[in-house]
């Protein structure tokens, strides 16, 4: 066996969870490739962002408990993630894809229980998020969209975007920088307030009593 | 060196096999969502299965699923596998994420807005 449990480093210093954490949640940011996912978990993230894989079965495979020893179509889909703090109890954790859109969805558990969904964008490609948004729709999954902003990226009106995406007019669309932190934490801040809103019990004019 | 050049379990169905004795770590999800928190509850002993030994050595302090995959270059649902193993011996504990509603609850949505705030 190659596997030494002794080589196996965990987390060291910062990346230590306190003992009281008792409680996670998970947000996913989904997009084609290139439009800088893996960058905005990175910005997000208060440990150096960590790779997951899973293995799975190609589209259209069944996947019953038994068939796990003859799959012949396997694929491993790569996962890049980040955590962040909420309190001392309660740890969010933000997913990333690096492509491979069409596996996503096979990936058991990865969109069950989620809070929501960041549906990151390129303006100069649009057509790559029309596939995922309709999938996120289809599965129910609360999502807000995000305009990452490249320096060549033609900046569309909000409406417009919302046209070329064919959009609800509830669904929220943020124009964000990958690379800032600030920014990041900006579309996970209106990721959290549409699902507040879609929570709430109307009529949503106000805000919470604080506590 | 890097993850990748070390080559993840994934690559190696044998190894996997190995492993997990076969088991796909598909009922095992329904118990271990990505986020689900693990902590160690004993310590590992020397005629343990190295990568259950592995698992107590990191979960000392919580550590989701997500986490032991990473650190331990192993596939998520052979990951489940293994945590099903020393759950079953009560070796680790889990700490369940929070229940599948269809729409996250509302102090819930409030907890997180105000620690995004401190980012
Ligand atoms: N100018 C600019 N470049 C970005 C931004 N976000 C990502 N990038 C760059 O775009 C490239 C792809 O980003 P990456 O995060 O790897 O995309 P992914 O494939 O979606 O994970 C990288 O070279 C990033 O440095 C951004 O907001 N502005
Ligand atoms: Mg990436």
């Amino acid at each position: 066996m190659d596997f030494r449990s002794s080589e196996v480093v965990g987390p060291q210093g910062a990346d230590l969870l306190p003992a009281s954490a008792t409680m996670a949640v998970k947000v996913v940011i989904v997009g084609g490739f290139g439009v800088g996912k893996t960058t905005l978990v990175g910005s997000v993230s208060e440990i150096r962002p960590l790779t997951t894989e899973e293995t799975m079965t190609q589209a259209g495979a069944s996947v019953d408990d038994t068939a796990g020893v003859e799959r012949k179509t396997s694929t491993t889909v790569a996962m890049d993630f980040g955590r962040i703090s909420i309190s001392d109890e309660l740890v969010l954790y933000v997913f990333g894809t690096p492509g491979q859109e069409r596996f996503w969805f096979l990936w058991n558990g990865l969109f069950e229980g989620a809070l929501g969904a960041v549906v990151l964008v390129d303006t100069r490609r649009l057509e790559v998020s029309f596939d995922v948004i309709g999938r996120l729709e289809d599965r129910g999954v609360p999502f807000v969209v995000a305009a990452n902003t490249f320096p060549e990226s033609p900046t569309h009106p909000t409406e417009e975007l919302r046209a070329a995406l064919d959009l609800p007019p509830e669904v929220p669309i943020v124009a964000c920088d990958a690379r800032s932190r600030e920014s990041g934490r900006d579309v996970l801040m209106a990721l959290m307030r549409y699902l507040y809103d879609l929570s709430a019990p109307p009529p949503p004019t106000t805000m919470p009593a604080s506590r | 060196m890097s993850a990748a050049d070390q080559g993840w379990g994934a690559d190696n169905p044998e190894r996997l096999y190995v492993i997990t004795r076969g088991r796909s770590g598909l009922t095992e999800q329904t118990t271990f969502d990505l986020v689900t928190l693990v902590v160690s509850r004993s310590e590992p002993t020397p005629t343990m299965q190295p990568e259950h030994a592995a698992i107590l050595r990191i979960c000392g302090s919580p550590l989701s699923v997500a986490e032991v995959s990473a650190y331990l270059r192993l596939p998520v649902s052979a990951v489940t596998v293994l945590l099903a193993d020393l759950l079953t011996e009560e070796r680790i504990e889990a700490r369940a994420c929070v229940p599948r509603a269809v729409l996250p609850d509302i102090a819930l949505l409030e907890a997180v807005m105000h620690g995004l705030q401190k980012l």
